[in-house]
């Protein structure tokens, strides 16, 4: 059930994973990005595993492509990605590996590569979730980001084709975007390069900080509905006592979401809880 | 004590309205538009929202969205077969003629055994120096330019432009997408129907994934069309109607792909057709130098290296069938002599089957493997000594070899085309199949179903062509 993720720590060590100015000498982002080694197919040692979400066709290959200097081919379409790719970089002397996930309007699990979304989010517990938004569909971008941060604070928003709404006179005001999801929001254009070193910094220090903000509460102003999710929350929060997402759970068990009905019959559930998670082959 | 919190949810599950989902997908949407609003301004008059507009109105216009897809595919290809002549015989005289033969020419002077020279030299390297000269030219000119269209954000409409087709024929619209993600690779073809949420459409995407021309076949149809039906008319026609020959066969494919999907939905997949949204994309400047960069490392050297890969062996493969003598004939005598009947009632011949059961694990060498096989075969009956390939002289050209040697007629290059349409899926992509399917009796069905098709529509062009003549 649980999708397994690379397991931190494990892998070759790193060769010159410390120098990273030389590794970066010819990459095209600025200078402060410096920091940045990419390092294609093969991340070595790394402590950190970073997801990479987003809706179809908002430029989540592209972000990967920029972050790990692979060249996977990146199409204007909605659903190029349906598996996972995965790649690694270095910033700041530690490595990071990174998941591409399959682009996904929501994780409700309706469909195969939903699910393979849905399941590393909440069996993998990456350390950081970078969900890219198309700028210029924002409302329609929203209700993803909103479904992961009932999952998970440790969330990075990259706001990605800022140029593209720059140009059609969108304006976004990120620090309102930012306050309202609890979580750093980073403008981007990632075909230029824009904002990367931005990124960067903000995954870094989500994935270092010990404190991530809690998962999102969403308030259903449905007052039958809320009473139910809050006794149900109770209940999951009583048999899986280290779970951060407990209200999330109880509208998928609400819902009789059968993917999540599973992981509690097996147990499962409470895994993504444990302070390590096992590769499961 | 798990399933406690099971009967706990079913038992608040029973106190709320059944449509409890809707409510909380609701409860989440009216929170992001209030997100979006509040954090969200627009100004200013969106001037590109007006162009992309007014280009969606044209490119996906119930009339002229399908001009308009034909003209720019039909560029696309007379583009490729107009520029990739010249650097083709180029390549050709290079590594062909001349590679060959002072690869030869050194082999004998250093001693090497003959053998070893014909397996090395005649086998391997003469099968990779053809793969190289036939597929290079076309692929560098054809993948840039599709790659640029595909950027540009044309492909989604073409889906759109197709949809009511797909939707008419009972199967998923998200079909159309896996049929254009078929045209670059139909494993990645069969893999991408894991966007279509229902089994029923999703096999039926699978099973008429095939008919999509992939990136192996497309060297082929495209040498067939500018040799045999561009040598038909006159010079000054034969780019555009070789681009035609090959516009002919897409089109031939959409229209098996539909037809096989209205038949399999009919019968062993019924099922009502699925809703869903399909987001076109805005119309984006595709970056060309990028583009041209990425589609030459991503896809025109990855299928030059992969079809190199199959091509070494096979060489080899076909040096010692040609080579290797069972009583009166070679082993590939006895092959093309059995498989000859079955080739002719297709308007084929044995040759070219041989080829397509050595070409199993790519179709990428379909035309080195029956030039060949030709020149292997069909010298030595015209009377030349095994070492055929050096008295050839300057103008063996691939048409002059296949039709003064191989025999072969316009016919014999048309069922070509129809049979690279319609045949078996490559091992990959068979593969790929099980591993997306689980079942033995889909993955045959997807393989063989082509393959009947192939030989019925072959057979039946030969037949009337011959009834005709």
């Amino acid at each position: 059930m649980a999708t397994p993720l690379p397991t931190p720590g494990v892998g070759r060590a790193p060769t010159e994973s410390t120098d990273t100015g030389g590794a970066c000498a010819s990459c095209a982002l600025a200078p402060e990005a410096t920091r940045l080694a990419r390092l294609g197919l093969d991340p070595g040692r790394y402590s950190h595993v970073v997801a990479l979400a987003g809706n179809p066709n908002t430029g989540k290959s592209t972000v990967f492509n920029a972050l790990t200097g692979l060249r996977q081919h990146v199409g204007n379409w909605a659903g190029k990605t349906v598996a996972r790719a995965e790649g690694g970089f270095s910033y700041g002397g530690v490595g990071y590996r990174i998941v591409d996930l399959p682009g996904t309007y929501s994780l409700l699990s309706a469909s195969a590569d939903e699910d393979v979304a849905r399941d590393v989010l909440l069996f993998g517990r990456p350390d950081v979730t970078v969900v890219v938004v198309d700028a210029t569909r924002l409302e329609r971008n929203l209700p993803l980001v909103l479904q992961v941060r009932q999952i998970t604070g440790r969330v990075v928003v990259a706001l990605n084709l800022v140029d593209e709404a720059r140009r059609h006179g969108i304006t976004i005001d990120v620090r309102h975007l930012a306050r309202e999801l609890g979580v750093p929001v980073v403008a981007t254009a990632a075909r230029r390069g824009e904002g990367l070193p931005d990124l960067l910094a903000a995954i870094e220090q989500v994935a270092t900080t010990d404190d991530p903000p809690a998962p999102l509460r969403l308030v259903h102003h449905d007052p039958e509905l809320e009473r139910a999710v809050a006794t149900l929350a109770d209940q999951v929060a009583a048999r899986f006592p280290s779970l951060p997402n407990t209200r999330w759970v109880a509208l998928r068990l609400l819902e009789g979401d059968p993917g999540i009905e599973a992981a509690v019959r097996d147990g499962s559930l409470g895994d993504q809880a444990a302070p390590t998670v096992e590769a499961a082959g | 004590m798990s399933t406690d919190l099971l009967e706990e949810a079913a038992r608040l599950r029973r106190g709320l309205p059944d449509d409890v989902g809707d409510r909380i997908v609701e409860s989440l949407y009216t929170d992001a538009t209030r997100l979006a609003e509040t954090s969200v301004d627009r100004d200013g008059t969106a001037s590109r929202l007006t162009v992309d507009r007014a280009l969606d109105r044209v490119l996906t216009h119930r009339v002229w969205g399908f001009v308009a897809m034909g003209v720019l595919f039909f560029g696309v290809f007379w583009f490729t077969i107009a520029g990739a002549a010249v650097p083709s015989d180029l390549l050709y005289t290079l590594l062909v003629e001349n590679g060959h033969a002072w690869l030869r020419d050194g082999a004998v002077a250093l001693g090497v055994p003959a053998v070893v020279t014909g397996l090395l030299v005649d086998g391997v390297y003469l099968a990779t120096a053809w793969v190289i000269a036939v597929m290079l030219p076309p692929m560098a000119i054809f993948f840039p330019l599709f790659t640029l269209l595909e950027d540009f954000g044309y492909l989604p409409r073409v889906a759109f432009n197709l949809d009511r087709l797909f939707a008419r024929a009972g199967a998923h619209g998200k079909q159309s997408l896996t049929m254009m993600m078929g045209y670059g690779c139909n494993a990645a073809g069969v893999t991408a129907t894991r966007i279509i949420d229902s089994r029923r459409e999703r096999l039926i995407a699978i099973i008429t994934n095939n008919f999509s021309i992939c990136n192996g076949r497309w060297p082929t149809l495209i040498l067939m069309g500018t040799i045999f039906v561009g040598a038909v008319v006159p010079p000054a026609l034969a780019g555009v109607v070789a681009a035609g020959a090959v516009i002919a066969v897409v089109i031939l494919g959409i229209g098996v792909t539909l037809a096989v999907s209205w038949a399999l939905s009919r019968t062993v997949l019924r099922g009502e057709s699925s809703v869903y949204s399909l987001e076109l994309p805005p119309y984006r400047p595709p970056r060309i130098l990028r583009t041209l960069w990425t589609s030459i490392i991503d896809r025109t050297f990855k299928v030059l290296r992969r079809a190199v890969v199959m091509a070494a062996p096979a060489g080899a493969v076909i040096w010692l069938v040609g080579n290797v003598h069972l009583g009166d004939a070679s082993l590939a005598g006895h092959l093309v002599t059995a498989l000859g009947p079955i080739g002719w009632v297709m308007g084929l011949n044995g040759i070219i089957l041989l080829a397509y059961l050595v070409a199993v694990p790519a179709n990428e060498i379909i035309i080195p493997t029956i030039v060949m096989l030709t020149l292997t075969l069909g010298a030595p009956a015209a009377g030349a000594t095994p070492g055929v390939m050096l008295e050839l002289g300057d103008d063996a050209q691939i048409g002059t070899v296949l039709v003064t040697t191989g025999g072969w007629t316009l016919l014999t290059a048309v069922n070509l085309m129809i049979f690279t349409l319609l045949h078996h899926p490559c091992s990959t992509t068979v593969l790929t199949i099980w591993h997306e399917t689980r079942s033995v009796r889909w993955t045959a069905v997807a393989t063989l179903l082509p393959l009947a098709l192939g030989f019925v529509v072959c057979a039946s062009v030969a037949g009337v062509v011959r009834l005709l003549t």
